[in-house]
């Protein structure tokens, strides 16, 4: 036990005893978590824009009333293997910080799930291992009725310049091939 | 009590800061030992309204500084002093200290009031007039801040209680005003057998510490000055108290200067603006109206067409044609205006250089006239804004290094002894284009490559034309001036121009002619929020390519092409051999046409580089709204932003130098 505080405390995820409202969405089986006060809307998978020498978990840009706006397949972005668009498939438009910066981004989901109320208490550090996808995007881990849900850090995930970054290796790879 | 007078305090400021360019345009335009009653009219209403709203904001460094200009101006006008060289320099110096005081009180930054009380000074050297400049100082210190209270000696007479006033509420009331320490003297106070109770025996020693004007502190004794004796001493920031008699309120002047006080204040100018200066624009109300008539138009238009739209026939096709071509028309013609609104002259700009020449030819010791035409060409607001340092620049450079030594040099080249630098804006395309030009020696191409060769910046056996020596100036890192000045020369002159510019959109190009003058052209868009643009389809994707970048379009022929090894196609365009960039290959897309030369060739130009894209089509050419990709997302190469169709998808703007240098990139890469 003294161990988990340890590694909470140098965690800092959420305030102690603060409860927060979670959107959750279903990827390859597993149900993530984001925080629903960084959710925009949600918007059913459109076409969009594809923006050249983009790392492939970029799907493209759409205009969202007059915004130019990234969308990011979240099954390609943790390496999953792809799924057809379907009807369920959605794109959650999330308000993400980037340094001193608020941008708008969107991610590409299986099917969104449902709302709950997590208890900052309730969330767990993630283990080193185990799971899909890397722990460095993981929050922490919360059970609800049962079932596990991984809370995102979607600051960090939707790093846009980390991603750009991402890019031009692949293309520099491709390229020396 | 009085009125909230800082609401209007930011309007005052820009006043001022127009009052004061009208009043250095005026000065620059008299001539020396000709008074032109009508220039120094112009000059004087201008100080005359900045007096007066100073004084009603209560700067009043500033109002009695221009109260002083105001007395030179007046005798000026009157004749009973003659324009001298010395006069007009004065006033400048003097316009340059106003704004360095209005600007000092906008941010609430502390005043340079050394330099600004040497001005004031002269002033009164040259008036004759021995409070002038005492008054300024002291009105500048009080303006320079600090800790500053008074010291206040307040002895009641012994009758005071019979004129119903009483010292206790006196001094509360000074209590209320500001922090207050106070000691009683009670030396007088006499046994009690012998004390009148209607009389007062009390004096206090009272300090207040605060930021109060004299004027209220009087206020607060005003009932009581024939009944007391008063001593008010101001204390300044450094302590050093002085005496000020206060029975006459007239006699606060104090005489001598007080100089050593005032050089302690620390001399930082710190470049923070007032929190309250959004920046805000001055638009023409004929401007203004434009617009209000266009949307009321389109207000019409639109109740047409809705009222069409209710009860739609498939008969009425053709009023419904006419009336969306009627949206279209109102629509473009509400952009252009809103964008108007934006343009401002590019003499918000230009006002300021014949100063800058007028001081620097005074500097350099070369006597330089400056030619303008073209003020009234209009610019996009933030190119006025960002365009002013890099031209400060260019025109130094051409009085520096363009324009002789001396006017032995001119003589002997067969030219007037006056230099001459023209600044000449105008509109060309889609463009805006400012040419600094002067008649001096012109750029020494072998002297130029000499130095870059000297600096490292290009090697020794490399042949270049004089062309590609004059773009060498504009490398980081070069200066040819022979000793370095505080004008120009330290070498980070030009390459700070040219990013400025290309930060613009824009680029920077050198002409020059052996012995007769140099030329820097700089040209920039418009406007950078719309943009007229050509769509293109790449692939299965469409693109817009900007039309101003657009040299011709034409049709591929095989014959034509041809392969260059390591450095990819060429195209033969009237004989001049073009490198072709294939746009599929740049973006990764797979080239819809199986035929090798089934696409179009766009021969584009930017920043002299020509080169030929290859595209699958071209679509319709439109205007579209800029929109940033760095919003939410980042910079991707060969992309300059994005903007959304009528379909309301998204289409990517092309950077043509970025795709340009992702192409240099490829094959460079490659050969390494």
């Amino acid at each position: 036990m003294s161990e988990a505080a340890v590694i909470d405390s140098s965690y800092e995820i959420i305030p102690e005893g603060s409860t927060g409202q979670y959107l959750t969405f279903i990827l390859a089986d597993e149900e993530y978590g984001v925080d629903i006060l960084r959710v925009q809307e949600i918007k059913g998978w459109d076409d969009v824009t594809p923006i050249p020498n983009t790392p492939a978990c970029v799907k493209g840009v759409i205009n969202l009333r007059g915004a130019i706006v990234p969308i990011v397949d979240l099954r390609s972005r943790f390496k999953l293997d792809e799924l057809e668009y379907g009807p369920t498939t959605v794109m959650i438009i999330l308000k993400v910080r980037a340094g001193s910066r608020e941008r708008i981004m969107g991610v590409v989901v299986d099917a969104v799930s449902e709302v709950y109320n997590i208890d900052g208490e309730e969330l767990q550090p993630p283990p080193e291992f185990g799971g899909v996808i890397n722990v460095e995007f993981i929050r922490g881990l919360a059970s609800v009725e049962e079932k596990m849900i991984i809370v995102l850090d979607i600051d960090h995930l939707l790093d846009a310049s980390e991603m750009q970054q991402l890019g031009a290796i692949a293309q520099q790879a491709s390229k020396t091939k | 009590m009085a009125l909230d007078m800082s609401q209007f305090l930011q309007t005052f400021y820009e006043e001022s800061a127009e009052g004061l360019e009208t009043m250095e345009t005026g000065l620059l335009n008299l001539d020396v030992g000709r008074a032109d009653s009508e220039e120094i009219n112009t000059i004087f209403r201008a100080a005359h309204s900045i007096k007066g709203g100073s004084a009603t904001f209560g700067l009043q460094a500033v109002a009695d500084f221009t109260h002083h200009m105001e007395t030179l101006l007046d005798e000026l006008r009157d004749g009973r002093r003659a324009v001298s060289q010395e006069v007009v320099t004065l006033l400048l110096e003097s316009v340059d200290a106003l704004r360095e005081l209005l600007s000092a009180s906008q941010s609430n930054q502390p005043v340079d009031a050394e330099r600004i009380n040497a001005t004031g000074q002269k002033m009164q050297a040259l008036l004759g007039v021995e409070a002038a400049a005492s008054e300024i100082t002291q009105s500048v210190n009080s303006m320079t801040g600090g800790i500053h209270g008074w010291s206040i000696q307040f002895n009641p007479h012994r009758d005071i209680f019979m004129s119903g006033n009483d010292p206790m509420r006196i001094i509360a009331e000074l209590n209320d005003l500001a922090e207050m320490e106070i000691s009683l003297n009670a030396d007088e106070l006499p046994l009690l057998g012998d004390l009148n109770p209607e009389e007062s025996y009390l004096s206090w020693d009272i300090t207040l510490h605060g930021d109060l004007t004299r004027d209220a502190l009087m206020e607060v004794f005003a009932w009581v000055e024939g009944e007391c004796d008063l001593t008010i001493t101001e204390i300044v920031d450094t302590a050093t108290e002085r005496e000020t008699a206060a029975e006459a309120p007239a006699e606060m002047v104090r005489s001598e200067p007080v100089v050593e006080n005032v050089s302690r204040v620390e001399m930082k100018r710190e470049e923070k603006r007032g929190s309250g200066d959004g920046g805000s624009i001055r638009v023409a109300i004929e401007k203004v109206d434009a617009v209000i008539n266009l949307v009321g138009e389109l207000v019409i238009t639109q109740s047409m067409l809705s009222t069409l739209g209710e009860n739609f026939e498939s008969g009425q096709i053709q009023s419904l044609r006419d009336g969306l071509a009627q949206l279209e028309r109102n629509t473009r013609e509400l952009q252009e205006d809103v964008m108007r609104m934006r343009m401002l002259p590019i003499s918000f700009v230009f006002n300021r250089f014949p100063r800058l020449v007028h001081d620097l030819s005074a500097k350099l010791g070369k006597s330089v006239e400056l030619r303008m035409t073209g003020e009234s060409t209009e610019v996009d607001k933030t190119v006025t804004e960002k365009l002013s340092d890099p031209l400060v620049h260019l025109i130094r450079n051409s009085m520096d290094h363009g324009i002789e030594q001396s006017a032995n040099e001119r003589r002997k080249a067969g030219k007037s002894e006056t230099g001459v630098v023209e600044l000449n804006a105008y509109h060309k395309g889609g463009n805006i284009v400012i040419e600094v030009r002067d008649d001096g020696r012109g750029l020494n191409a072998e002297k130029i490559r000499q130095k870059a060769i000297e600096k490292g910046l290009i090697e020794a056996e490399r042949k270049l034309s004089d062309e590609e020596c004059y773009e060498l100036i504009m490398l980081p890192g070069f200066s040819t001036a022979e000793t370095l000045s505080d004008v120009s020369g330290r070498g980070v002159g030009m390459d700070v121009v040219r990013k400025n510019i290309q930060s613009l959109g824009g680029s920077v190009e050198v002409t020059s002619e052996p012995g007769l003058g140099s030329c820097f052209t700089v040209r920039l868009p418009l406007t950078l929020a719309i943009l007229d643009g050509q769509t293109v389809r790449v692939g299965r994707q469409n693109y817009i390519v900007p039309l101003v970048s657009i040299v011709e379009s034409i049709q591929l022929r095989g014959e034509l092409f041809n392969q260059v090894a390591g450095k990819g196609e060429t195209f033969n365009l009237r004989d001049q051999y073009i490198p072709v960039i294939r746009l599929h290959d740049i973006f990764n897309e797979p080239q819809a046409d199986d035929s090798e030369f089934g696409g179009l060739l766009m021969v584009v130009e930017s920043e002299g580089n020509k080169v030929a894209l290859m595209v699958d089509e071209l679509l319709a050419q439109q205007q579209v709204v800029i929109k940033s990709m760095e919003a939410n997302y980042e910079r991707v190469c060969g992309i300059s932003g994005a903007t959304i169709l009528g379909d309301g998808t998204v289409a990517l703007i092309l950077d043509i130098n970025g795709i340009i240098q992702m192409h240099r990139g490829r094959f460079n890469s490659c050969a390494a």
